[in-house]
């Protein structure tokens, strides 16, 4: 076994997912046959190998910081589940 | 022939000459949609008043004589471009009431340009998947083929296309996205190089992966769309500051000095023989043209379905972290603490797929097993890239299938994700390394289903794939092929 029920629970707690029994099951089948088959990378030596994230090197994108208009508050909270007139309204925190 | 049969390069001669109005362009276009959409399914959501508003400018710069090539075009969006005042799904139940505040920068330019968009086209969820069932909502169907597959993710571009309800569209490939639709159904796709389109607005899969680009149904309408949309763009930073050439300069050019390469790993076993036939055919018609053919090896093909497979959901988990119900989309109203309403939300608002992926991906990225698997997959990426630079140093472009079969049954692999994983096989190397990719129309299987030729180039030579797409365009007499649907 790649993976075991027990780690596909806790990842899914990791990514905020509830998983039902059935659920858990059937994704404990299908991740552990498809690391079974990324497993297939251990095939090539790669110790000497640098790693890439991008298909270029590009260095970083800076700019002025100059101020620029943003978004207008109504704008931003149009989209909004649950809003006051200022705000994003979430469950009680504290 | 009816209005909506035209290619962009023929509406534009067209539109130009006065011989139709964009009004009655678009007006064809929706009347088509209206016809054959309740059958294929490609359209999430047709914006019908905004786009006869768009034809109508786009009538008066024409009148004016200030129309730029696409002006006047009527166009489909796949919905995770995000598109202002307009909902924009990305195929999902968790963005089903998204109106972005802000056009995508593809968006923007075609509306710049003139161009009219007739509405959002259906996708898998997030674009992740090769069939399109994954979406949301209704699943676009093969229009060559009732009951079989469009492909995917960018399936409702496809077939929005092949069934002539527009005249282009643009869509999003990741592994495979724009070129595996384009092929199963019998349209040109090309995937840019990785940088040469801003994503501004393009709703984040894979981030080091995706890219925008172009489905139509010749050679000639992709070049000019390639031409309105390509281009640095300040707000994508991973954007690149390349010279931008003409690229319908580049179609007539011939294949005289170039040198066509057969990478010997994309042939291996799993393939149709008539996928195999076509694409010999395709080596045949640029051999002929004037094209030097050789035999190169890109030795570590056989590991692209692994390394994507971790390094596509690793990035997808953390781009997808953002769906928490807060700010946008959808939110589980039930939950009384806030991690709980987190937990409700996502578990509710993604399909299976998408969590399978989130689940793998969080998992590359975790404590422990980070270095064995996200690690281990960006060196063999390494790799994969180094291939395709040796390999570019002995010809200018590679020709191979794009899938190893035709369209197939729709409900087929539903319970076998791995074995619809590795159909990808041959696209995703292109977006390991970043390069640019295209489907053309090579042929058809003994069950009229269409069968694509692929063609791969080095970064920043859509030109030379241009050259090669159009002389194999000319050989195949495949150019606005479409099915009959009645």
């Amino acid at each position: 076994m790649k993976i075991t029920r027990e780690e596909v629970e806790h990842v899914a707690g990791l990514s905020k997912l509830n998983l039902s029994e059935k659920e858990l099951t059937s994704m404990t089948e299908q991740l552990d046959t498809i690391l079974s088959y990324v497993s297939k990378l251990d095939e090539l030596d790669t110790t000497k190998v640098a790693p890439t994230t991008h298909a270029f090197s590009l260095s970083n994108a800076f700019r002025e910081d100059e101020v620029q208009e943003s978004l207008p508050r109504d704008e931003a909270l149009a989209n909004g589940p649950k809003v006051n007139k200022e705000a994003f309204v979430v469950p009680k925190i504290i | 022939m009816n209005p909506y049969e035209l290619t962009i390069g023929q509406a534009r001669a067209e539109l130009d000459g006065g011989n139709i109005s964009s009004r009655e362009l678009t007006e064809s276009c929706l009347a088509r949609i209206k016809k054959v959409d309740g059958d294929i399914h490609s359209f999430i959501r047709v914006t019908e008043d905004e786009a006869l508003e768009q034809a109508d400018a786009a009538d008066k710069q024409i009148a004016a004589g200030k129309a730029e090539p696409l002006c006047g075009i009527p166009l489909s969006m796949k919905d995770l471009l995000c598109t202002r005042g307009i909902t924009t799904t990305c195929g999902s139940k968790i963005l089903e009431n998204f109106v972005p505040p802000y056009d995508a920068t593809v968006v923007e330019k075609l509306k710049s340009q003139g161009a009219v968009i007739l509405g959002k086209v259906a996708m898998d969820e997030f674009a992740m998947g090769s069939t399109s069932e994954n979406c949301a909502f209704d699943v676009p169907e093969n229009p060559w083929k009732s009951g079989y597959v469009a492909g995917g993710s960018s399936g409702g571009s496809a077939t929005s296309v092949a069934g002539m309800e527009c005249l282009g569209s643009l869509g999003s490939d990741t592994g495979g996205s724009i070129r595996q639709p384009a092929s199963l159904c019998g349209v040109v796709g090309i995937k840019p190089t990785y940088g040469r389109v801003s994503r501004y607005g393009l709703v984040a899969f894979a981030s080091s992966l995706d890219q925008i680009g172009p489905l139509t149904r010749d050679v000639t309408d992709s070049a000019m769309m390639m031409n309105g949309i390509a281009g640095y763009d300040k707000r994508d930073s991973t954007s690149v500051k390349e010279d931008l050439p003409d690229f319908t300069a580049a179609l007539t050019q011939g294949m005289q000095g170039l040198k066509v390469g057969i990478p010997r790993e994309y042939f291996g076993e799993g393939l149709d023989p008539e996928v195999v036939q076509v694409v010999k055919n395709g080596v045949q018609i640029l051999k002929d043209a004037g094209a030097e053919i050789v035999d190169v090896s890109l030795p570590h093909t056989e590991y692209c379905v692994a390394v994507y497979y971790l390094i596509a959901p690793a990035e997808a988990s953390s781009n997808l972290a953002r769906y928490d119900g807060v700010v946008y989309g959808y939110r589980d109203q039930d939950a009384e603490s806030l991690v709980d309403m987190y937990r409700e939300t996502r578990s509710h608002g993604f399909g299976d797929e998408v969590k399978r992926r989130i689940l793998i991906g969080t998992y590359a990225l975790s404590s422990g097993y980070y270095d064995a698997y996200y690690k281990k997959a960006s060196q063999v990426r390494t790799l994969i890239l180094n291939d395709f630079q040796k390999a570019y140093e002995s010809c200018d472009l590679l020709i191979s299938p794009v899938t190893p079969t035709p369209a197939w049954r729709r409900g087929v692999h539903a319970d076998d994700p791995l074995a619809l994983y590795l159909s990808d096989i041959l696209t995703i190397s292109a977006n390991l390394a970043g390069i640019p990719g295209m489907s053309v129309p090579g042929g058809f299987s003994s069950d009229g289903l269409p069968i694509g030729i692929q063609l791969q180039g080095s970064h920043f030579r859509e030109d030379i794939l241009f050259r090669a797409a159009y002389n194999l365009e000319l050989g195949t007499k495949l150019a606005n092929k479409c099915p009959d649907m009645g």
